[in-house]
């Protein structure tokens, strides 16, 4: 249908960070040539980790599985290119922890073979939605809009939830980050249809692009793309972080919150970063898997800053020598968006399918100050698009009082950082929460450790006494019926004895 | 690079403590600039010696609690203390009413619960009423406009002994604030439109030239720092505007109940600390509500507050008393004033919907 007026929603607190777009924005997309090793980490999603099929010294063509997902939230992996696998050992990732993550090391030939792939195409709307879904696991597809979340999962959604519309996000809140916007002025065409194809995934007849209003030339391709289409609409959200926030922006759009602790398919919506939307139609019609997708490289110390079609495993030292290297030295290298990115460990890290960004921000750009005694200004409770007291939580956080964080809404943090980004005593409150948060998982999985632990001892001690009491009763069994035997041939004797 | 393992975000609004100071100073500048030109050198001193001896209060209070004296000193929040205590002074008041209010504003009033950011009461209104309180003479003692560069105004010498005590000599014109006259004739049985005649002028008030306390007796230049602290949203709207709202929605029923003896609104608002206590003293971020609801009751409190102890209380003016009281309900409405959680209801649990309402 078009570009859409449609009434919006008032979402609550919230921040307008300086939005340092124009740095690439409009900057077409550049293909990054193969480095000379590339780095594919095994955990590129939420879940657990692929398994690997190939082993040391393969041969491996472009496109090829190399690592097979496991159970039911987890992806699998394939060759960015054609190669030979030199290597599957641990090797740093764009983590948060910074800790080193199984990694295949391919070296690439430059041969770019494809792998033969018996793809052939069929019409995506005849497909049953549980094949086009089987088919997005196989290609690897996850969330691309950071939080990698394996997307079959979500388009099964239809399953256990009633749905009745797909919301498509390319708020793109994040400062510098353009990524979504060039894909969605080079590819409006493939992106659309990509949506059609989760729309009959989902079968739901209703889907909004949601596009932040910073975005002119996007909303323009989008809405000229989807214009003879009356299911799709384009909506104009705007400017103001965390717009991306799924919960936003559905409550956005439809003046709904989600409910604490649910889905937004609670709800009978479900949400797909625009990036996901167009590797969706790559798997559906081309048969292609997840493995390149569009990096911004920006920040203050970066030279040119650029929007790269990067191959998955590519190290983010070859991007920066793509942006013509640095400025100035770099005083922190950030994976994805500068609110609510990763510190890199390096740039020897690889490029992963979450990594929308890669930025590299000068001292003046981060703008870290000493942390001061809060002051309780309230600017973090006015700027909390939760609704929680930020101040608080941090509070019970510091001193390890982790029952109370919760009672102050820990769990309903969305990590956002709109609290220290506004934070006058330079806080780092999402430090804190964060803190908070693993401790409390820890916590957690000891209990349920200990839990697990006498249980299984007390399931031993019922196994064992049964054991010994059946070892008894059978003993007991068989003294009488040696007994009875015993009896039986003394009365057989005596009775030969008597009849003899 | 920094490779310490700190959470984001990586970018940071351009704010800090110590912006927030200095923008609130720069706001009292205009208002602060008028009540020394208007009392005169001695107004000048006393303003430098309270800075002065907060800033060296603070910085022993520091010393003694072993915190880094540099990064917390240069934060400015000592200067502006001795600032708005200074502006709350009787502009004549002799120095060591300067030297016991700042030892009362930042070892009482602030470090000894914590230093900054602990303190539960505003230090400056600490210290005024305990000064009040303690030495009614010297904060009672008014005196009229002596401007700078008049005849009228003392001259270099005199100003020193003006201040600090030393045989004072010179002929000041004593006079009441209006709040206190008017306290004073009501308290005689003169009903207010006899008083009315010659001592309200609008005019005047508003413009500061009456007596008053160092910094208060300009409503005009007070209202537009004011403005310049809500127009960088360093303040927000809610406690200036309830607080006024509250009071003249006071002064306005009890005056047109009883107008012989209940003064209209119009001379609550420009009289007295009204406007300084509404823009500068109640809106102290550290001892008011941190909620906006919360900080619209904790307005409507200090109104109301300050209309009911200037109207049937001792004392002439109530702002520091009303924002006292209301800073020891701050907790308790932070307490019980929070923000509805995204997802829940007001009781915490999670919000649910009719399933024909998908």
């Amino acid at each position: 249908m078009g570009l859409s007026d449609i009434k919006l929603f008032k979402i609550r607190g919230g921040v307008h960070p300086f939005e340092n777009k124009q740095a690439t924005a409009g900057s077409k997309i550049i293909s990054v040539p193969l480095a000379d090793r590339l780095y594919i980490p095994l955990q590129q999603h939420i879940g657990a980790p692929a398994e690997p099929i190939i082993k040391r010294g393969d041969k491996v063509l472009k496109g090829q599985l190399l690592a097979n997902s496991q159970g039911a939230i987890s992806a699998p992996v394939h060759a960015p290119t054609s190669g030979r696998v030199i290597a599957i050992k641990k090797y740093p990732a764009p983590h948060p922890s910074g800790l080193p993550v199984r990694t295949i090391i391919i070296e690439p030939d430059g041969e770019q073979r494809w792998i033969d792939s018996s793809f052939s195409y069929h019409d995506p709307f005849s497909l049953d939605p549980d094949e086009i879904s089987a088919r997005v696991a196989a290609a690897g597809i996850v969330g691309m809009g950071g939080a990698t979340f394996p997307s079959a999962v979500k388009l099964n959604l239809r399953k256990r939830f009633k749905l009745n519309q797909l919301v498509i996000n390319a708020a793109e809140c994040e400062p510098y980050l353009t990524c979504d916007d060039q894909l969605m002025r080079e590819h409006a065409d493939e992106i659309v249809e990509g949506i059609r194809i989760m729309m009959h995934a989902l079968q739901v007849k209703k889907a909004t692009v949601a596009i932040e209003a910073n975005k002119p030339e996007a909303i323009k391709t989008m809405a000229a793309a989807c214009a003879d289409i009356p299911e799709i609409t384009v909506v104009k959200v705007p400017v103001q972080y965390p717009m991306g926030s799924e919960k936003h922006l559905v409550q956005t759009l439809t003046g709904k919150e989600t409910p604490a602790r649910a889905l937004t398919a609670d709800i009978g919506i479900v949400v797909h970063n625009v990036a996901t939307a167009h590797a969706v139609q790559q798997c559906i019609r081309y048969g292609l898997p997840l493995i390149d997708r569009v990096v911004t490289v920006s920040g203050g110390a970066v030279k040119k800053p650029g929007n790269f079609l990067t191959p998955i495993g590519t190290p983010v030292s070859l991007l920066f020598d793509m942006a013509d290297g640095f400025i100035s030295e770099p005083a922190r290298i950030i994976g994805g968006g500068p609110m609510m990115g990763q510190p890199l460990p390096g740039t020897q890290v690889p490029i992963v399918k979450g990594s929308g960004g890669l930025l590299a921000l000068t001292k003046d750009e981060i703008a870290e100050k000493q942390a001061m005694p809060c002051i309780r200004c309230g600017g973090c409770v006015t700027v909390c698009p939760c609704g929680l007291l930020p101040l608080e939580m941090a509070i019970r956080a510091r001193n390890n009082q982790l029952d109370a964080a919760v009672d102050f809404g820990l769990m309903d943090c969305i990590a956002c950082g709109s609290c220290s980004y506004v934070c006058p005593s330079h806080i780092p409150l999402v430090q804190y929460f964060n803190f908070a948060k693993g401790a409390l998982t820890e916590k957690q999985r000891a209990k349920h450790k200990q839990e697990e632990t006498r249980r299984l001892a007390e399931s031993r001690n019922i196994r064992m006494e049964a054991q010994a009491k059946a070892k008894r009763e059978a003993m007991v069994k068989r003294k009488a019926e040696m007994a009875a035997k015993k009896a039986q041939q003394a009365k057989e004797k005596n009775h030969k004895e008597a009849s003899a | 690079m920094t490779a310490s393992p700190i959470s984001g975000p990586y970018t940071h609004e351009k704010t800090s403590i110590s912006r927030t100071m200095i923008w609130v100073m720069v706001a009292l500048t205009p208002a602060t600039a008028f009540g020394i030109y208007q009392f005169g050198l001695p107004a000048l001193w006393l303003f430098l010696i309270t800075i002065f001896a907060c800033v060296i209060a603070e910085a022993v209070s520091l010393y003694i609690a072993g915190k880094p004296i540099k990064l917390y000193l240069f934060d400015g929040s000592a200067i502006l203390t001795g600032w708005l205590l200074a502006m709350t002074l009787p502009p004549w008041a002799p120095w060591w009413i300067a030297v016991v209010g700042a030892f009362l504003a930042i070892v009482v009033g602030k470090q000894v619960f914590g230093g900054i950011g602990q303190n539960l009461f505003n230090p400056a209104m600490v210290a005024r009423v305990a000064l009040l309180i303690s030495f009614p003479l010297e904060m009672t003692s008014w005196v009229a406009p002596h401007p700078l560069f008049t005849e009228i105004s003392p001259g270099f010498i005199e100003s020193l002994h003006i201040t600090f005590n030393l045989q004072n000599e010179f002929d000041a014109t004593s006079s009441a604030t209006i709040l206190g006259h008017i306290k004073t004739e009501l308290g005689r049985g003169i009903s207010l439109p006899e008083i009315w005649v010659d001592t309200f002028n609008p005019f005047s008030l508003a413009m500061g030239t009456v007596s008053g306390s160092l910094g208060e007796t300009s409503v005009i230049l007070i209202l537009v720092g004011g403005l310049l602290l809500l127009f960088l949203r360093i303040i927000s709207w809610h406690i200036p505007v309830s607080m006024i709202l509250s009071i003249t929605i006071l002064a306005t029923l009890f005056n047109w109940i009883d107008p012989q003896h209940y003064p209209h609104a119009l001379y609550h608002l420009l009289s007295g600390a009204t406007l300084l206590g509404a823009f500068f003293i109640a809106t102290d971020l550290v001892t008011s509500p941190i909620t906006k609801k919360g900080q619209l009751l904790f307005g409507a409190g200090c109104g109301a507050l300050v209309f009911i102890i200037r109207t049937w209380a001792g004392f002439p003016e109530g702002m520091a008393f009303a924002v006292m009281l209301m800073n020891g309900l701050t907790p308790l409405i932070d307490h019980y004033i929070k923000p509805r959680v995204y997802g829940r209801t007001h009781k915490g649990e999670p919000i649910t919907y009719d399933s024909d309402a998908r």
